[in-house]
Formats: structure tokens, sequence, C-alpha cells
């Protein structure tokens, strides 16, 4: 994945501002921010729901502006809210997804049942995802964005609200996928543990810019021989937050819709 | 043969997503969407029960009462009769216009925003919402068929009839639907829907033929009833669903005019979706 001098702006607000970003075959990469970064919109852009207005990104060659309907096939998307369909159960949740990409029939029900066994699921496979725990309704999606197997998965924030032993189950998950399919990982997050747990790679985002890249290892040395992915992120960001856009009120709400719904 | 890990069955080789063609994958992808609104029906019968209600209510009280009162024309048919089909168009205007609502949930909730990072083309997604809207409107119609017949209206009962009833049905809600998720691509937030949805509700129920014939408005809502396409779902519906029922401007138009309404609607309607969640 390729970025170049990617740039959103709503009106006159700046939100992504000429971000430039390389992110090799089948790495973790994480894009850590504090709230209001821009962290959201970048994502957006690079999954099509939303045009740049400026520069160019392409996805294994695939131009976002130019060629989003390939685009979407190479990706998969797992978004911040828990966005399971609670009403319909874990396998119909994939079901509709299998066939929105185009998995041969003769193939589905073996990739569904096998996706649902991957993750702990298959016991659960005929039960309403409304009675899943936040734990089980991300593995749920993560499944769902890879029935497809893009060599690509977007995730936003893919652990908030969820608790520790959840957490680690989920960065378990990812890194099978990571090694079992080589698929390049892109997640968005301002927990530093997380990007500490799992990403070979990070590059920084503050007021809508890319303000440094690296391996963790390289940023913690920038800082001070003894400092952590934490110390890196406030010397950098200052520890602010903005409320230009993920950070605002609607965040905010967003945020405790889906607390509420991990319980 | 790739190792398993989620998302990868195992014995099962792996091959390259076949790409079907253009019309084929269009009615897949919308077929997929409407089956998400079966089986969530499936699994929350209650909720076309609680639906319900409004229109029985329509037939019983207000047709009974209207009927006894004998105030409207009709053309000879007994107000029972020409209420029925009315009622039908109506229950399928209430459940297809606040049909936006559920669309700005999905988009809160991140469903949408995964439909639209999908392969399917977007007025495959438009379409398949509103047609869900049709199978949500199609429980009204058994319903209502079912008070209908309880009550003495002349119904024709002939296959024939019967599946034009459903495709009327169908057609009207998606055209509504597609109405209601135009406006919610607009409006953004649940609040500022519901305020329009209401606003718009009552004007095209009351400025159609659902429960008095055209000939009796004054002039300007008559000249709206003619933009309306209520008023050609009721009027299709009226020659489908009455024994002695005959259609005022004719099938043909009737149909063209619900279809052309749904083309145009859809068109606009995929333009404008991605919006919703910018």
């Amino acid at each position: 994945m390729v970025v170049r001098g990617l740039t959103r702006r709503f009106g006159a607000a700046v939100v992504v501002d000429r971000v430039d970003l390389a992110v090799p075959h089948a790495a973790v990469f994480g894009l850590l921010g504090p709230n209001g970064a821009g962290k959201t919109t970048l994502i957006k852009m690079l999954i099509t729901l939303l045009a740049p207005s400026e520069g160019t990104a392409t996805i294994a060659g695939c131009d976002v502006r130019t060629r989003p309907a390939q685009v979407r096939r190479l990706v998969g998307y797992v978004p911040q809210l828990l966005s399971a369909d609670g009403a319909l159960t874990a396998e119909e949740n994939l079901v509709v997804f299998a066939r929105l990409y185009h998995i041969p029939r003769a193939q589905r029900r073996a990739r569904i049942a096998d996706a649902l066994a991957s993750v702990g699921l298959a016991g659960s496979a005929t039960k309403l995802v409304r009675d899943f725990s936040g734990g089980m309704v991300r593995r749920l999606e993560i499944i769902q964005s890879m029935l497809h197997r893009p060599p690509v998965l977007f995730l936003d924030e893919p652990t908030i609200g969820l608790d520790p032993a959840a957490r680690h189950d989920i960065w378990a998950e990812l890194r099978q996928v990571n090694a079992t399919e080589q698929t390049t990982l892109f997640i968005t997050t301002h927990d530093m543990e997380e990007a500490d747990a799992l990403c070979q790679q990070v590059a920084i985002m503050h007021r809508g810019r890319v303000i440094a890249q690296g391996t963790p290892g390289e940023l913690k040395a920038r800082v001070g021989p003894d400092a952590n992915l934490d110390d890196v992120f406030i010397a950098l960001t200052g520890g602010g937050t903005q409320g230009v856009e993920e950070g605002g009120f609607g965040a905010a709400g967003r945020a405790r819709r889906t607390a509420r719904r991990l319980g | 043969m790739p190792p398993a890990g989620p998302g990868v069955p195992h014995g099962v080789s792996v091959e390259p997503l076949r790409q079907p063609a253009g019309p084929v994958r269009f009615v897949e992808d919308t077929a997929a969407i409407v089956a998400v609104e079966i089986r969530k029906l499936r699994h929350d019968p209650l909720e076309l029960l609680t639906r319900a209600v409004q229109p029985v209510l329509w037939l019983l009280v207000f047709g009974t009462v209207m009927a006894h009162a004998r105030a409207i024309p009709t053309g000879g048919l007994p107000y029972l009769d020409f209420l029925a089909p009315g009622i039908l168009a109506q229950s399928s205007l209430f459940v297809a216009i606040f049909y936006g609502i559920a669309v700005i949930w999905e988009r809160d909730l991140g469903v949408l925003n995964k439909y639209l990072v999908s392969p399917a083309s977007r007025p495959a997604l438009v379409l398949g919402k509103a047609l869900s809207a049709g199978v949500r409107s199609l429980a009204q119609a058994v319903i209502v068929y079912l008070v209908a017949a309880g009550l003495g209206v002349h119904l024709r009962w002939g296959p024939l009839a019967l599946a034009g009833v459903v495709v009327t049905v169908l057609l009207g809600a998606a055209v509504f639907a597609t109405f209601s998720l135009i406006i919610a691509c607009l409006v953004k937030t649940r609040e500022r829907f519901m305020g329009i949805g209401q606003i718009l509700t009552m004007p095209l129920f009351f400025a159609s033929n659902a429960i008095y014939p055209v000939a009796l408005m004054p002039p300007p809502l008559r000249w709206l009833a003619h933009l309306n396409p209520l008023t050609y779902q009721t009027d299709l519906l009226r020659a489908l669903m009455l024994s002695a029922g005959r259609s005022a401007f004719g099938l043909p138009r009737d149909l063209a005019v619900l279809i052309g309404s749904l083309v145009l609607l859809v068109g606009l309607a995929a333009r404008l979706c991605p919006r919703v969640v910018q």
C-alpha cells in the first residue's frame, strides 16, 4: 500500500493533510494518534468511503480514486463500532457478506463453518449476535471481514471497550490472520500497548499529519533509552486531543454506545 | 493448499473469486440484502403484528363508520371495498416512509459502512433495502386481506390478481422506502428524520385517492394527487384486489409511474448514499 500526499478537507478544515505512507505486503501497520488526529478519515479514504481532496493511494496496485470497485474486492474492514447485526445469527451475518463478495455457493458453507471454528464460535453459529459478548462480536467481525480473503485488512480501533482477556484474544486472532494468510493489517489505535504488542511498523498522526514513522523500537529510541510508546506518543503529540473530527461530540457518543453494547 | 486460519477452510482449495456478469451480480446483491430482512422477520415476527394494528383500525373503525354515513361517492363500490386497497397502500407507505431511520441506525452501528465497502453496487444495495421494506409491507397485505374478507369486501382470489397485488405492494413500498433513504442521506440524523417523516406522511396519504376519490378534492390538491405515486399504487390495487374493481388511470400508466419513480429514486439514492457515512 502506497499513500502519497493524501489530503481531505471539510470546508476550510484540513482533517488529513498531505499524508505519505508506505506499508509493505504482509506487514502489521499501526496508525497511532490522539482523538481527532484524522485516523478514521484517512481509513475512510483508503477503503473508498470518502473521496480524497488531493493525493493518491494505491492498494495492491489499485488506485482508490480511479478503481474504487477493484479496491473494495481487495480490502476487508472492521469498523470501530461493533457492527455485526444483532438481529441475525452469527452464521447469517457471515452468509450475507459471503453473498455480497460473490463467494461461490459451493464454497460458502465450508468456508463459513471453518471460519467460525477458527475463532471458537462454531457452537454459537445459530445464536443471535445480540446475545454475544463484545469479544465474540469482534471475533465474528474479523472472520466476516476475512471471508473473501482480502490481501489488506483495515481495523479501526479493534479492541476499544473490550476487557483485557478479550483484547488478548483479538490480538491472537490478528497475529494468526497475518501469519497464516500473509494479510497486511492496517490498524488504527490510540492504545500504545496494542501498538507495541501487534505492530511491526507504526506511524503517529497528529492534527491531520503523519509526524513520525518507523518500528516501535526506532520511535522509542528517539525519545530515550527507557522510553515506551506512551512516552513517544506524549513527546510527539503533547498528549492533547483535538475536537475537529473523531474526537468531537459525535465520536464520544459513538464510543459510549459501543461501551454500552459491550456491557 | 494454504494453512488454515480465520476464514480459511480446512480442506477447501482456494480459487479466485468469480466475477458474475453485471446484471447477475446486481440481482444477486439485491437478493442478498432482501434475504437479510426476511431472516430478521423470521427471528422477530411480533413486529409485524404490532404494525398491523393501524390498518386494522382504519378498516374497522373509520371504514365501517364512513360506510354507514354513505358520505363519499365511490362510483358504485361499497365504501369498504373502495377503502380496503387504499388502506393497504397506506400501510405500505407507513412502513416504507420511516425505513430511512433504520438506515441511519445501521450507519450509526457501522453496518452500513461494511455494506458500502463491499463490492456490491450502490444501486443494488439501495434496491435491496427498498424491496426489504416491500417484504415487510407484504405482511401488512395479509392482515388487510384477512380483515377485509371478514368485513365482506368483495375480493378477487385468482392467482394472477394476487400476484399482481404482491408486485404492486412491493413496488409501492420500494418507491417510498427509496424516497425515505434519500431523506436519510440528506438529513443524516434520526431526530431530523423523524420530524421530516411525520411532515411528509400525512400529505402523501391525504393527497391521494386512498380514502376518497381524487374528483372530490379541490384543484390544487387534485394536482398534487396526480403527482403522488400513492395515487397510482392505490388505483392499481383497486383494479387488482376487488372483484368489481376498475383502474381510473389504466394499468399501464399506473405501472409506468411506479416503475419510473422507482428507477429515478434508486438512481438518485445510489448517488447520495455514500454521503450518509461521510
